[in-house]
């Protein structure tokens, strides 16, 4: 019977779910277990109705498994556009505090959900199916352990929709990047386990003898968050039935555990992963391999072994021991080497195909991308040094900073992987249309710029004003004078964002028109083959 | 084993492991002979299909 066993697990979690609902030490636990008992008995729902008695057909175990990356496509486009959308409102929010709707829709429960809606929702399920694409694809085989790979997608999104209504209802463990209480984060754990266990089986039963370095990329990228997770969330809850748990360290040792945590997932969330997304999509796209395989080695090895030690940057002129806020630094001028190694060795993979950023939007897109990368991680170890530190620190030039690192690499890097991708898990000859592609990148690009150059003004006038004494060594700004100063960039951050936001929306237009089968008619792209064919015979006539 | 043993630990023998692992991974990279090799990996995205 197909979904036999998976109806009653899920019907038997849906039953404990509505048990701890009754059960329930605090109010926000059992509105959260609601939440989740809907969820569970919805999906048990959809389940039973799409159930059949008739005996499962076999799969052809050499067919590549696409299901659970069709859905991946789909879920990455669904979030990237609500974690923007927030990510919009909450710079509004900023900017009109009167926006603030109380309780559930405060800046303070908006902006994890952003965060975590971009970074894990977005840049999460743009990871998990593009891994899941590019290391069938290089290993040439299909996915391992069967349904495991639907269980690894499902039980990410229902991560998903835990962490954000919890956010909503006011549960947070107030950890960057890691708000998700003690039980939500249990589950990813398990999910997390088994994404190891589906990416490694794969590897391990591969045809091609020689594991491509997007793969490695893409394995360092789930065993070490694998690691920061575990660690950063060692917790005791106060009760099994309670949403409030504590850290297990305190102090300095907690705000350490908990940048290590923040920075390697920045390093290995947002950077390692989207590495190998970029190692396999622009070689794919640009039709030529990579610039040197032997450079994405070394990038690979240097930028494993540095990235590690540069979490203590965060904790500048804090309790931390003054050598380990050093070491921060020391490592983070030395991630400049892989970073611009992985730079050149992206960029140079073009060399010889340079017109396709004229003809190709989608190449003009992960090129951009590449170049983001370089500049945003040139930009933070300048910010990781301590004197530039002690002004850029606590302003808005670091939103400004991981903004042109999020949006312009993250966000621009997985544009170009989906627009490459989905055409080909629809079989669609094509996308619906170029020239909204085109679109999308212009306004994405110009978001950005806006986006970061107000936030380098604002920040650095923020970081000025704050340590501007008089000649009698009072400050000479009150903190509410630089809330006032700072209106205008914040009015500018919200149309930078929403421009962003306005090409991410063209971009699920295009994508949902794909996958529909339409194809728009329209002038090829100038300068390109098709387009310099159709110039010719016009010219003829 | 306390955090002292762990620091001495790590600031002697553990660095002089990480440090040699790491010269000794990009010397394999670089090692005489790899560039077919490297040459064929990097066309390994391009065959599929």
């Amino acid at each position: 019977m197909k979904f036999g066993t998976e109806i009653v697990v899920l019907g038997f979690f849906a039953f404990a779910a509505l048990v701890a609902a009754g059960f329930g030490v605090d109010g926000p636990f059992r509105q959260h277990m609601w939440v989740l008992f809907f969820a569970l008995t919805g999906f048990t729902a959809i389940l039973m109705r799409n159930t059949e008695l008739k005996p499962v057909a076999p799969v052809d175990p050499s067919a590549y498994m696409d299901g659970p990356i069709r859905y991946g496509a789909v879920a990455t486009m669904f979030w990237g556009v609500v974690g923007m959308l927030v990510g919009v409102v909450i710079a509004l929010q900023l900017a009109y505090p009167d926006l603030n709707i109380q309780p559930w829709f405060n800046f303070g429960r908006l902006r994890p959900l952003h965060t975590s809606g971009v970074v894990f929702a977005f840049g999460g399920n743009a990871l998990l199916c593009t891994s899941l694409y590019v290391v069938q694809r290089t290993c040439r085989a299909r996915l391992f352990g069967g349904d495991l790979a639907w269980f690894v997608f499902w039980g990410y999104q229902l991560f998903i929709v835990m962490a954000a209504t919890g956010y909503l209802l006011g549960i947070t463990e107030s950890r960057e990047y890691a708000e998700p209480e003690w039980y939500v984060d249990i589950w990813l754990t398990i999910v997390w386990v088994a994404y190891l266990i589906l990416f490694l089986g794969t590897i391990l039963k591969r045809k091609e003898p020689h594991i491509y370095v997007a793969n490695w990329f893409y394995l360092s990228f789930i065993v070490t968050i694998a690691m920061l997770h575990v660690v950063n969330n060692l917790s005791m809850p106060v009760s099994f039935l309670g949403s409030k748990s504590y850290s297990a360290f305190s102090g300095v040792q907690d705000a350490l555990t908990q940048w290590w945590y923040g920075h390697n997932a920045v390093g290995f969330f947002l950077t390692a992963g989207f590495l190998g997304m970029m190692y396999y999509f622009v070689p794919k796209q640009a039709n030529r391999p990579v610039y040197s395989y032997r450079l994405s080695i070394i990038h690979f090895w240097a930028l494993i072994f540095l990235y590690i030690w540069a979490g203590p940057h965060h904790l500048h002129y804090t309790a931390l021991p003054d050598w380990a806020q050093t070491l921060g630094m020391v490592f983070s001028i030395m991630l400049w080497m892989p970073s611009w190694g992985g730079m050149i060795n992206g960029l140079m993979t073009l060399s010889g195909a340079w017109d396709k950023i004229r003809t190709d939007p989608i190449i003009r897109m992960m090129v951009a991308a590449i170049a983001f990368y370089g500049m945003s991680t040139f930009e933070g170890p300048v910010m990781a040094i301590k004197a530039v530190n002690s002004l850029s620190h606590y302003t808005d030039w670091t939103i400004g900073h991981v903004h042109s690192g999020a949006l312009g690499w993250v966000g621009m890097i997985s544009f170009g992987a989906i627009y490459y991708m989905v055409p080909k898990l629809w079989n669609r000859e094509r996308l619906y249309s170029l020239r909204l592609v085109t679109w999308h990148f212009w306004l994405a690009t110009f978001g950005i710029v806006v986006y970061a150059a107000a936030m380098w003004v604002s920040g650095i006038m923020q970081g000025l004003m704050w340590r501007e004494y008089d000649e009698q060594g009072l400050l000479v700004y009150s903190f509410a004078e630089t809330v006032a100063a700072m209106h205008l960039y914040y009015v500018m951050r919200a149309i930078g964002g929403a421009m962003y936001l306005s090409g991410a929306l063209i971009m699920a237009w295009n994508i949902a028109m794909t996958i529909l089968g339409y194809r728009r008619e329209e002038q090829p792209m100038p300068g390109s083959l098709a387009g310099l064919r159709v110039a010719r015979s016009g010219a003829r006539r | 084993m306390d955090y002292n043993l762990m620091r001495e630990f790590a600031d002697s023998w553990g660095l002089v492991a990480m440090a040699l692992f790491f010269v000794g991974a990009i010397a394999f990279a670089l090692r005489p002979g790899s560039v077919e090799l490297a040459d064929e990996a990097a066309r390994i995205p391009l065959q599929d299909e």
